[in-house]
């Protein structure tokens, strides 16, 4: 990053970003909730685009803004519950206990990791990536793939009603 | 390296767009002190798309035509009260709106409200970057110029659906569940269909498909027909047009996600509904057509001439296909989603795979063959078509005959039981 102009979007992203996040945390309304996450999302897409990974940006809005928060639109509006909106609930300390742990595992990892810089650009074309995708990574990509998979699948077994069950002989 | 913006001395050959606004910036840069180069660049981009393209061709010609060709469809005149033939109709529509109350219900998410139709103009503004109206007359030739069009482009369901929320209004609401559930379904065959394409042509630069046509003397429509029935059914389904147009269905609705919007509210969501189905046809006009390649006559002419001529006649499409079939049910288009146009594009993406492998491993890339692979997929595309119709159960020959008003009959013609129960 050198010149004035990269910086100042760094930290105008990080303010965006930042704000989104925390009006995710304290909006009363779902909805609101909701849009202030895919806020969120635009901004890391932002700095996905700062360090030059172009295409990682781009697929940070196609899957996440696009798929991811459309979805989570829709599972909030079938939500039976959504009218109590972002109330106080029982869950409130051990959300609040695990978000501290899991802040400190990453500001732990965060600062314990030596980090290679490179000076030139990285050149992370899409070649690049779907050779190393399809090459030296593809186990864990195939594990990922089966995952999702599998994650579908049980999703669509749980949602099943028990007369949709019947009628395929199942139950 | 600095390079002229004309590529020849003729005035009309301003192909080198990005040249120009290289030149503008560097200007700047050394002229002003610190940043203001930065700041000035989205500006700057904004006021050419705005100014060149989405202005006068989409809120002007395309409200304007539209209105008129569906006119002339459905036998009427359309507008022609304004001005000579009613050339000055979408002014007069401007000025309706902008004078007009905009009523807001008291219960409305108000901010929400006021936000979706400004964020509703972004996309349509930014899609125009990456289109190439010549080979070098690009806002921004990034290299995945067709991954950006995706991700731009999949901003407005979401939008769309903040609008629909914010009125309070269960019609609203309806209208914007059905954009959502329609966004995500028609996007992944559009997808899959848009997959084939850069299989075949390895390329996810939009200029750069347009390099490998020209290379080729072959548009994409040609070489892959499925795909392109696939990307034009989805983008009709994406962009809320009539034959699809559930979200907003106004025979069901009210008028959907629309139907507390008045006012130049409305008129944004009406006027880059156009602008978004003249860069849709942007799109499909570069990918499927040619783009702004005429089999090499564009050395000789203007490309950007090619470009819109191809532009136009892909939106005459959209017009087309809008002012003639009627409109479609929710479950149909799901059905026809997941069931029809999936299954197709996973086939399509199965051949376009296939034949791209012969093709550089067996035949080491010689052009010739892309014309056999052309005729291959018309006969296969015909095949698959008719097959999995006919493989979900679609019977044509046992429909009964459908009651039409004859000429020589002189009136109604009452139904004539076919063979069969009919369906």
């Amino acid at each position: 990053m050198d010149g004035a102009g990269p910086t100042l979007a760094f930290w105008a992203l990080s303010a965006v970003t930042l704000v989104a996040a925390g009006g995710v945390l304290v909006s009363r309304n779902l909805l609101h909730a909701v849009l202030f996450l895919i806020l969120s999302f635009v901004g890391i897409a932002g700095f996905f685009l700062l360090l030059s990974a172009e295409f990682l940006a781009m697929a940070q809005v196609v899957i996440y803004v696009g798929a991811i928060a459309v979805l989570v639109l829709f599972a909030v509006l079938l939500t039976p519950a959504v009218g109590r909106d972002n109330g106080e609930t029982r869950f409130i300390a051990p959300a609040l206990l695990l978000s501290v742990a899991l802040a400190a595992v990453f500001i732990f990892v965060i600062h314990d990791t030596t980090w290679n810089t490179v000076d030139e650009d990285p050149r992370a074309t899409v070649e690049s990536l779907g050779t190393a995708l399809l090459g030296r990574w593809v186990l864990p990509f195939e594990i990922a793939s089966v995952l999702l998979t599998a994650a579908l699948v049980g999703a669509i077994m749980l949602v099943r009603s028990p007369e949709e069950e019947a009628e395929d002989g199942l139950a | 390296m600095k390079q002229p913006f004309l590529v020849s001395d003729k005035w009309y050959d301003i192909r080198d767009l990005s040249n120009l606004s290289n030149e503008i910036l560097h200007q700047v840069d050394r002229a002003l002190p610190g940043e203001a180069a930065y700041i000035l660049s989205p500006l700057l981009g904004f006021v050419f798309v705005f100014l060149l393209f989405v202005l006068p061709t989409q809120l002007y010609l395309g409200v304007l035509g539209e209105r008129k060709i569906i006119g002339r469809m459905q036998s009427r005149y359309g507008p022609n009260r304004t001005g000579k033939f009613g050339v000055l109709q979408p002014i007069a529509d401007a000025a309706k709106l902008l004078t007009k109350e905009a009523l807001t219900p008291r219960y409305a998410d108000k901010t929400i409200m006021y936000l979706a139709p400004v964020l509703f103009v972004m996309p349509a503004v930014m899609v125009w970057a990456v289109i190439p109206f010549g080979p070098e007359m690009i806002i921004a030739d990034i290299p995945n110029s067709l991954v950006y069009y995706l991700a731009v482009s999949s901003v407005p369901t979401l939008v769309i659906f903040m609008g629909g929320w914010s009125h309070n209004n269960k019609y609203s609401l309806f209208g914007a569940i059905r954009i959502v559930a329609m966004g995500v379904s028609y996007e992944v065959p559009l997808v899959m269909a848009l997959l084939g394409v850069v299989v075949m042509t390895g390329s996810l630069s939009l200029n750069g498909i347009v390099f490998w046509q020209d290379a080729f003397d072959i548009w994409l429509v040609a070489l892959q027909p499925l795909a392109f029935a696939i990307f034009f059914i989805c983008v009709s389904a994406e962009l809320n047009r009539t034959p699809v147009d559930i979200a907003e269905a106004e025979s069901e609705l009210g008028s959907g996600y629309l139907t507390e919007y008045s006012g130049m509210k409305w008129g944004l969501f009406y006027g880059m509904d156009i602008a978004y189905a003249l860069a849709a046809s942007a799109l499909g006009a570069t990918i499927f057509f040619g783009g702004w390649s005429f089999f090499g006559l564009q050395d000789w002419v203007p490309s950007w001439l090619f470009f819109i001529g191809k532009l136009y006649a892909f939106y005459f499409l959209f017009i087309w296909t809008r002012g003639t079939l009627p409109r479609l049910r929710i479950d149909q288009l799901m059905a026809f989603c997941w069931k029809y146009l999936f299954p197709l594009a996973l086939f399509n993406l199965f051949i376009v795979a296939t034949e791209r492998v012969i093709w550089t491993d067996g035949l080491d890339g010689e052009k010739g063959f892309v014309y056999i692979f052309a005729a291959a997929n018309i006969l296969a595309t015909i095949v698959l078509v008719v097959t999995w119709a006919r493989f979900l159960g679609y019977r044509p020959e046992n429909q009964t005959t459908k009651p039409r008003l004859v000429n020589e009959a002189g009136g109604y013609v009452p139904v004539t039981p076919a063979s069969g129960e009919g369906r």
